[in-house]
């Protein structure tokens, strides 16, 4: 699985990559985490609100600096209906 | 009728009965301006916050671009400057959204009536206007704040300005659009009071400290301190106030209480909301923060247009009130 971390190092970017390492020590897997600070990298992504995590190359947040608890729950194995 | 009289009832018992101070002292009635006040603010920004920010989770800047890409000259710079006032702005998301704008088809004065609208008009500041000097005082700076922003917008487009965005900006592509994410109503409300605490958890300490200067200002300070420097009569005044403004980087939140009791000083309305637009829409770290997608001459021009419709507007509230 790999992690990125979209942000042009906001105050709100550092708290999402923080809760990201909490979530993942705390499920205790391993992951690959990236920042991503580049802004044309982060463009590519289509993301203009930042901060954004992108896990397995899929945006699944932007905008907003998600709690580790709710980063849990996008790391468990999502079922695709 | 007024709605916060019941709470100026409570506050008069509150601070005469029961911290049985005198109510013609000046401690008394500073206190009882400090309580009263803090009250009423945090019942309307709570209010405001909540409304604006719900308003806010329809308007995704991934949404938004998709809208102003269709729309141009005026029509675009008035649609832009309307979803800015719903719009918070946080100038580290400056640059993402300006590539954005720019790279999906945006007009680039359509850009930047977003861009001065966002910033210039905010929900705390509506807010604490409102509390404090009433709602036409508040609808007021929303008027001119988006007067503003569609017609400096407006001049920035006409002056084709195109070359002096940095290059880089025109070779960013978007290699995939986001899929919106699909909300119910009950989320959009929690998102909404989510945003209200966390604002007000930021903005409260600001808040009080802002009030309490207030009120000692309101109490001590000697009435028409202002007036021979800063009065009407002195027609520097505005300018100064708004290039005071300009670099100074802080919330509405602290600023407008204590401006509210220098306007009781003799400090002129239009002066006072001039200034306080100065601070609030155009900041020294923003402006650092656009110069990574602006080359210096369009920053320049930005900055002037956007100072001198404050000024402009300072002039004219002082001249119409």
């Amino acid at each position: 699985m790999r992690i990125k971390v979209l942000g042009s190092g906001c105050p709100n970017c550092k708290i999402l990559e923080a809760n990201v390492k909490k979530a993942v020590n705390e499920k205790k897997i391993k992951v690959n985490i990236e920042k991503v600070t580049d802004i044309a990298k982060i463009m590519e992504y289509g993301v203009m609100s930042t901060p954004a995590l992108v896990i397995d190359e899929k945006v699944v947040s932007y905008g907003k600096v998600l709690t580790s608890e709710e980063i849990k729950r996008l790391l468990k194995p999502r079922k695709f209906t | 009728m007024d709605l916060f009289y019941p709470v100026q009832i409570f506050v008069n018992w509150l601070v005469y009965s029961i911290f049985s101070l005198k109510q013609v002292s000046i401690l008394g009635e500073a206190i009882n301006f400090f309580i009263y006040d803090s009250i009423k603010i945090f019942i309307l920004l709570a209010v405001i916050i909540f409304i604006v920010s719900y308003i806010r989770t329809y308007l995704a800047p991934e949404k938004v671009k998709k809208i102003l890409s269709k729309k141009f000259e005026i029509f675009g710079n008035m649609t832009a400057s309307t979803i800015g006032i719903f719009t918070p702005f946080c100038s580290c998301s400056a640059v993402p959204l300006f590539i954005g704008f720019v790279e999906s088809g945006v007009p680039l004065g359509v850009t930047f009536s977003y861009l001065i609208a966002a910033p210039l008009i905010n929900e705390v500041a509506a807010a604490l206007l409102w509390g404090l000097f009433g709602w036409k005082v508040a609808l007021l700076y929303i008027a001119s704040g988006w007067i503003i922003s569609v017609f400096a917008g407006f001049i920035l487009g006409k002056m084709h300005l195109e070359k002096y965005v940095e290059d880089y900006v025109y070779k960013i592509k978007i290699k995939k659009n986001l899929k919106l994410e699909k909300k119910t109503q009950k989320e959009r409300a929690k998102e909404a009071y989510q945003e209200v605490k966390s604002i007000i958890r930021r903005v409260f300490p600001y808040v009080l400290i802002g009030i309490a200067i207030g009120a000692f200002i309101h109490g001590y300070a000697p009435e028409n301190l202002l007036t021979k420097i800063a009065g009407k009569g002195n027609w520097f005044a505005v300018p100064i106030a708004v290039l005071i403004g300009v670099p100074l980087y802080s919330n509405a939140a602290g600023i407008i209480p204590i401006i509210s009791s220098l306007i009781e000083k003799g400090l002129p309305l239009g002066t006072a909301l001039a200034f306080m637009m100065a601070v609030v829409a155009l900041s020294l770290p923003e402006i650092i923060i656009l110069r990574k997608v602006l080359k210096i001459r369009l920053l320049i021009i930005y900055v002037a247009i956007v100072t001198a419709g404050i000024i402009f507007t300072g002039y004219l509230f002082n001249w119409i009130l």
